[in-house]
């Protein structure tokens, strides 16, 4: 019943799919981050351009913004990414930065919404020991905040990893891609979806579930 | 079987809720055929230039050109014809349905697909061939390609073949559209565009690409393009009869001059009618 | 503006900020300037390949308004399919039987932890094998099957949400005149609720409308962004122009549509006098997917 399964590398597409979930989380964990900095931070400039990325790159469809790292920053612009002459690696890395672009503005939003649930007091004690923006932010709001966005990043990471199968649109070996192909090939149509839903049954819901414990372990209890 | 028929109903149902809440969208209903309404509706290509484009006034090609020449030998006028979209993997059941009376969209006639339909002509000739930058001197045979980065469209299988047969080590970039391969195959990214010559003369003939590309000439396949009716339909005979008609009459060579002309496409001469080349 | 975060700036604490500007514009400057003239360097800025876009409405009435259109049709589709689906759905995972909540949750953490795309690959082939949907319609059909699907099953989380938001005293208030349990539902939790979630609905029609790029991009569904191909096909592979024009309506429509979000939210917020909290986009994950928040 499931022969037709040796034909094709599933592991391997599986595998494709974990990688860049896991690159672009950290990814987009680290300059979610630093957006979130730049949009609480004293300098006007940077309060803008945080404010505008967001809203920018939160309205564009994933799919655009993936087409955009192929055509536009690789083809046209000449970025390959450390990839060399192999496309294979240049999709795959332009895939993980278009999902970092596009993630991060997500985690920011998480984040801020986070940094909100930590009270004044909090940030004006630490601002009256004499700590500067950045130690305020580093020592005392972010880690609190961290720990009150666990819930809200979890599902953004959930996102994240359904998100990768639009990698498929420039060709990276993924789920999704390796899903069609093998419809258009064989004439199991509901095996073969059975098996991919559970692929990421599989890879989403633990995920929710051991954040959503993690959150609730961690949360600071006001 | 059971399967079949619950999951053919539960898919019926949730159809039925579409098109409920979809009416008074657009009236597909003009779809079958009908001489007493005196319509004829044709399958194209929308994106292809030099053979199906829709461009601002109307659609252009030379596809466009044939299936017009037989629309007006088997009695109708230009206003008459309607133009259907046929995508590549959707042509054999755009027939077999009766949504479109002809299909004339590169359709390469195959054992495979005769199996399904049936095929008017051949009415030209192609052969997959790569379209590469106009100074690029380092590929001048098939065996250049081992190492170059090819460009095609998702699911076709030209540029899987030429990795399975010539070169195993070439790269390949799949896209939405052949479109999107002519900024990376002009700015070196990538070394060339395969699929029909045909195809490839129509987007080096743009006006903008003039002196940009050239054509690689290596004839890797025979394309027989021919166009597909119902099986069994009676249209099969009447489009060969214009088909013929139009290559006597000079009309064949001018819709190859004005479609392909810029191009310097050595296109292969008007193919016999029922002159398969495998 | 202060911020509780940081302190009123005293003179050094200005000179550092007016420093970080300056720095920070050097080297936005700078990624623009090396775009731009790369882009040009490569002829992607000559006129010809976005002449077509501001003269003429030729390319806006063959090409994008078409696509948009479609857009716009399997968004509007799948809203409205998936709406009642999804108040079903989050009423019946309240529901005080077992057999009612525990398949209504199955079916809804089933949805909502596969990709959309999977489940528009899945409807196309589906539909290509079991029914005689012509081919025209097809890719319509997989990708409003495929948003419904998804996004019925989020919109239940954000019913069952809106609805465990309200107060329990509502529901115990109408039990107490002796309403009964349908009546409990329909004439106050659900009247309520819907006001509370109307901005996360709305949220979560940017996500629908983004998400039928995908059907454009892999299943060949005409629509706005497989407008740009047909278009470069046209004005001599304008590819990088065509796509920044799409790519800037996609923006300006869901840029409406979350200010919108935003403005009902603001407004309830402040109608509000009694019962409960306005669901706000933030709450309701618009990332897509996931759990609703902190509720």
């Amino acid at each position: 019943m499931f022969d037709f399964l040796q034909d094709y590398d599933l592991a391997g597409a599986v595998w494709t799919t974990v990688q860049l979930a896991v690159l672009s989380a950290v990814g987009s964990l680290i300059w979610g981050t630093m957006l979130a900095a730049m949009r609480v931070g004293p300098v006007p400039l940077m309060r803008a351009f945080g404010t505008a990325y967001v809203n920018i790159v939160r309205n564009i469809p994933l799919t655009v913004i993936i087409l955009f790292a192929s055509l536009g920053l690789s083809q046209t612009l000449g970025v390959t990414l450390g990839g060399g002459n192999d496309f294979e690696t240049i999709n795959f890395r332009l895939a993980v930065l278009g999902l970092i672009l596009y993630t991060s503005s997500f985690v920011c939003e998480a984040l801020r919404s986070g940094i909100n649930t930590v009270p004044v007091g909090q940030a004006e004690a630490a601002r009256a020991l004499g700590l500067s923006f950045g130690q305020v932010l580093r020592l005392v709001v972010l880690p609190q905040a961290f720990r009150s966005s666990v819930v809200p990043l979890a599902n953004v990471l959930i996102a994240l990893i359904k998100n990768t199968t639009v990698a498929a649109a420039i060709g990276v070996a993924e789920t999704a891609l390796l899903m069609k192909e093998m419809i258009e090939n064989e004439a199991q149509l509901l095996l073969i979806s059975a098996v991919i839903a559970l692929v990421f049954v599989v890879l989403t819901l633990p995920t929710g579930l051991i954040l959503g414990w993690v959150g609730k372990k961690v949360a600071v209890k006001r | 079987m059971k399967l079949r028929k619950v999951s053919a109903a539960s898919a019926a149902v949730l159809a039925l809720a579409l098109t409920a809440t979809a009416c008074g969208g657009d009236d597909k209903d003009s779809g079958s055929s009908g001489g007493d309404s005196k319509k004829i509706t044709i399958g194209i290509k929308f994106d292809q230039p030099g053979l199906g484009q829709k461009t601002p006034d109307g659609y252009a090609g030379f596809d466009v050109d044939i299936a017009t020449y037989v629309a007006k030998k088997l009695g109708y006028t230009e206003d008459q014809i309607e133009w259907k979209e046929s995508k590549s993997a959707d042509r054999e059941t755009m027939l077999q349905r009766g949504d479109v009376d002809f299909i004339a969209a590169t359709y390469s006639i195959t054992p495979q697909r005769q199996e399904k339909v049936d095929f008017a002509g051949p009415y030209l000739l192609a052969h997959q061939d790569v379209l590469i930058r106009a100074d690029d001197d380092k590929i001048k045979s098939p065996e250049d390609l081992n190492n170059a980065k090819l460009c095609s469209v998702t699911g076709s299988t030209s540029a899987q073949n030429i990795k399975d047969k010539l070169a195993p080590k070439a790269q390949l970039q799949p896209y939405p559209t052949y479109s999107a391969c002519l900024p990376g195959l002009q700015n070196g990214a990538i070394d060339a565009l395969t699929t029909d010559d045909s195809i490839l003369a129509g987007y080096a003939s743009q006006s903008q690409f003039k002196g940009k590309f050239k054509l690689g000439g290596f004839k890797l396949t025979n394309e027989n393009y021919g166009i597909g009716v119902k099986k069994g339909s009676d249209l099969k005979d009447k489009i060969n009869k214009a088909l013929e008609e139009m290559v006597a009459d000079k009309s064949w060579d001018k819709a190859v001059k004005d479609n392909f002309g810029p191009a310097n496409y050595n296109n292969e001469p008007a193919p016999k009618i029922g002159d398969i080349k495998s | 503006m202060s911020s509780v975060l940081y302190d009123a700036q005293g003179p050094r604490a200005k000179r550092r900020n007016v420093l970080f500007t300056v720095v920070f514009l050097v080297a936005l400057a700078a990624l623009l300037w090396w775009v731009i003239s790369t882009l040009n360097d490569k002829g992607q800025l000559e006129w010809a390949l976005w002449k077509p876009f501001f003269t003429g409405t030729e390319a806006w009435s063959t090409y994008i308004w078409p696509g948009l259109q479609n857009t716009l049709k399997a968004a509007v589709l799948a809203v409205v399919i998936a709406l009642p689906l999804g108040a079903a759905l989050g009423i019946a995972r309240l529901s005080d039987h077992q057999w009612v909540r525990v398949p209504a949750a199955i079916v809804v953490e089933f949805f909502r932890s596969i990709p959309v795309l999977v489940l528009m690959i899945f409807g196309l082939a589906l539909f290509a094998e079991y029914t005689d949907v012509s081919s025209d319609d097809r890719p319509l059909y997989a990708v409003v099957t495929g948003l419904v699907l998804y996004n019925a099953s989020v919109l239940a989380e954000i019913v069952r949400s809106g609805i465990l938001s309200l107060p329990k005293g509502q529901a115990e208030g109408a039990m107490a005149i002796g309403l009964r349990k349908g009546q409990v539902m329909r004439l106050i939790l659900l009247p309520q609720a819907v006001t509370a979630m109307l901005p996360a609905i709305v949220s979560q029609l940017v996500v629908i409308l983004k998400d039928t790029a995908l059907g454009g991009a892999i299943l060949t569904f005409p629509e706005l962004l497989a407008s740009a191909n047909t278009m470069s096909g046209y004005y001599g592979a304008n590819v990088i122009a065509s796509y920044t024009v799409v790519a800037v309506i996609y923006i300006a429509l869901n840029f409406a549509l979350t200010s919108f979000a935003s403005w009902l939210e603001r407004r309830l917020r402040r109608a509000k006098k009694s019962t409960g909290a306005v669901l706000s986009a933030d709450d309701v994950e618009t990332a897509d997917a996931g759990t609703v928040g902190k509720i």
